[in-house]
């Protein structure tokens, strides 16, 4: 319930969950618009059976929990879930993949602790680590961006793909699906080669592989509109992206032969949509000022700790639900001075 | 004959109305760690039954001749040397599933459950019902393990009762049952995590039926109509 007030000296609120939650979605179109380019049409069509998934499912559980369902559903956060949830998925991803990991993410990540406000994890990552969990054959089957193939796959051709599996004649899943950046590096490391030899290849030009620093400088375009904005403070995607930047400065410096520039960590996979997008929900995340910084420098930590020495190329989720568990711990040793108590 | 009635209260709490995995919550570590098949849960559902009857029939044997200040060694001692035999038998004649069950089997030993029963049942009641406490206690534990067992099983590889043959021999080989045709398997289900979302909801069932339970008895004994219960002036407004 709002009371505008509409006197002299106060202003009335603006925020809304309704406005927020808009704007995050619209700030989310460069690196949407940047997905498609690069990878085919095959991410709306994961973004629309996301949607369709979630907000089914909110509307579920809102029936089951006998909640008023109609706010929930026009309130978009549902909805934000699930596009961040799709953005996240290979974009030839079956059909199902996408609408159980949608569904996953609102009944047991988002409802069952509470509904909106009261999940002490983001949801779209919980769905987005079960999948990647339990279908790591489908989740790490990428498709080459076009800068590297020079085709994409008709909006018709992508919906065959997910819905029936099919492909046109001419094409195999196995043929057509390629390593990301970071997991080409993952691998070759593992195999002894040096990462001279493994950036020589044609996914890398640029500073953070072809096609993938398009996406992200997408997000980083929305996450700037955002601040600019004020819906989400620079505290968390500052943390995110000095320590990120920093630490692979350092390792870079020590052994520029295993570890990757600094700048490419920054641009390449989920970098800068989990530094502007995912880190900054509003219910999981750090509140305080100084406990955002850290929460979001801690992320950035772990993020390099996972891609450089853990069993997954990118770690942004796992990284992201680990500092979830322990925002609520940095709160409560950020907590700014109340004004007059001594420290 | 034995006459149950008399046991009636014991039977119902032990398997239902305080299960130790549904309403007690203890013996978290092995129920979580090994229920990713049925088979799994089985095995370690009736060892720890037989360490409970075991553990429960000697405490309440010796209950009259222990002093209270030392009574919780004297209950582990009994336990562990209870753990150790069945550990050996289990050994001996389930050689395969003990092989599985690995560190599981030994720990029993500091499975709270039992402790738990020694001290609070057997230690305080005759022989018989703590016999009885033992078996009822262990076989509700045994289903919640059981049921556990067979959602993660069915959820994570799309069948139940794969490997029977651990547990009987050469004619379970091929018992079995598919519940999914066609089915790709669910990972997340037979992980650790797999067991925590699977016993949240177990539990949340067992609540729902006790409240529709509740609600129906409720309805027999005064004819009051429910509704004006739920509903609160609050809500009207």
């Amino acid at each position: 319930m709002r009371f505008p007030t509409a006197h002299a000296p106060y202003l009335a609120p603006v925020n809304s969950v309704n406005r927020i939650m808009l704007e995050v979605l619209v700030a989310l179109i460069p690196g949407l618009a940047a997905l498609v380019w690069q990878f085919g049409p095959g991410v709306l069509v994961q973004c629309m059976i996301a949607l369709l998934a979630a907000q089914l499912g909110e509307a579920a559980m809102l029936s089951l929990r006998r909640r008023p369902i109609a706010p929930a559903l026009r309130d978009y956060s549902a909805a934000l879930t699930a596009v961040l949830l799709a953005v996240s998925l290979p974009p030839l991803a079956p059909w199902w993949l996408t609408a159980f990991g949608a569904l996953f993410a609102i009944v047991i990540g988002k409802h069952l602790y509470g509904g909106l406000g009261y999940n002490p994890f983001n949801p779209a990552m919980v769905g987005y680590a079960v999948l990647l969990i339990s279908f790591p054959q489908h989740m790490t089957a990428w498709l080459p961006p076009k800068e590297l193939s020079g085709s994409a796959l008709s909006f018709a051709d992508a919906w065959n793909a997910i819905f029936t599996r099919t492909l046109p004649s001419d094409m195999t899943f196995d043929a057509l699906t390629m390593a990301t950046p970071l997991d080409t590096i993952k691998t070759q490391l593992g195999l002894n080669r040096l990462l001279d030899e493994i950036q020589a290849g044609g996914l890398f030009a640029g500073i953070g592989g072809r096609g993938w620093q398009w996406v992200n400088f997408g997000f980083l375009l929305g996450g700037l509109w955002m601040l600019k904005r004020g819906i989400i403070g620079w505290q968390i995607p500052v943390g995110f992206l000095g320590a990120l930047f920093g630490i692979s400065l350092i390792f870079f410096l020590i052994d520029p032969a295993v570890y990757p520039t600094p700048l490419f960590q920054c641009f390449s996979g989920a970098a800068m949509l989990g530094a502007f997008f995912i880190a900054t929900d509003p219910v999981t995340a750090s509140t305080t000022p100084r406990g955002r910084l850290i929460y979001g420098a801690s992320i950035g930590l772990l993020v390099f700790v996972i891609r450089s020495w853990g069993g997954y190329p990118d770690g942004v989720a796992f990284a992201v639900l680990l500092l979830n568990l322990a925002a609520p711990t940095i709160d409560h040793y950020t907590r700014p001075r109340v004004y007059g108590h001594p420290k | 004959m034995i006459d149950f009635s008399k046991y009636q209260k014991i039977v119902r709490d032990g398997l239902w109305h305080n299960n130790q995995a549904f309403v007690a919550l203890l013996g978290l570590c092995p129920l979580l760690a090994v229920s990713n098949s049925v088979i799994n849960s089985l095995g370690l559902g009736l060892a720890t039954t037989m360490a409970l009857i075991f553990s429960n029939v000697i405490v309440s044997l010796i209950r009259n001749h222990v002093a209270t200040e030392i009574r919780l060694p004297v209950f582990v001692l009994i336990i562990a040397s209870n753990v150790t035999v069945i550990e050996l038998l289990m050994n001996a004649f389930f050689h395969d599933l003990h092989k599985i069950l690995g560190i599981f089997i030994p720990l029993i030993v500091t499975n709270c459950a039992i402790i738990g029963r020694a001290e609070a049942f057997a230690s305080k009641n005759p022989v018989d019902r703590a016999l009885m406490d033992g078996l009822f206690v262990g076989l509700g534990f045994t289903f919640a393990l059981v049921m556990l067992g067979a959602l993660r099983e069915a959820i994570g590889t799309g069948a139940v009762l794969n490997r029977a043959d651990l547990m009987f021999g050469e004619i379970a080989k091929n018992w079995t049952l598919p519940v999914f045709s066609d089915y790709d398997g669910f990972l997340l289900a037979i992980l650790p995590p797999g067991a925590f979302i699977g016993l949240g909801l177990l539990i949340a069932v067992k609540n729902l039926i006790d409240a529709r339970a509740k609600t129906k008895a409720l309805g027999k004994t005064a004819p009051v109509q429910t509704d004006s219960l739920h509903k609160s002036p609050m809500h009207e407004s």
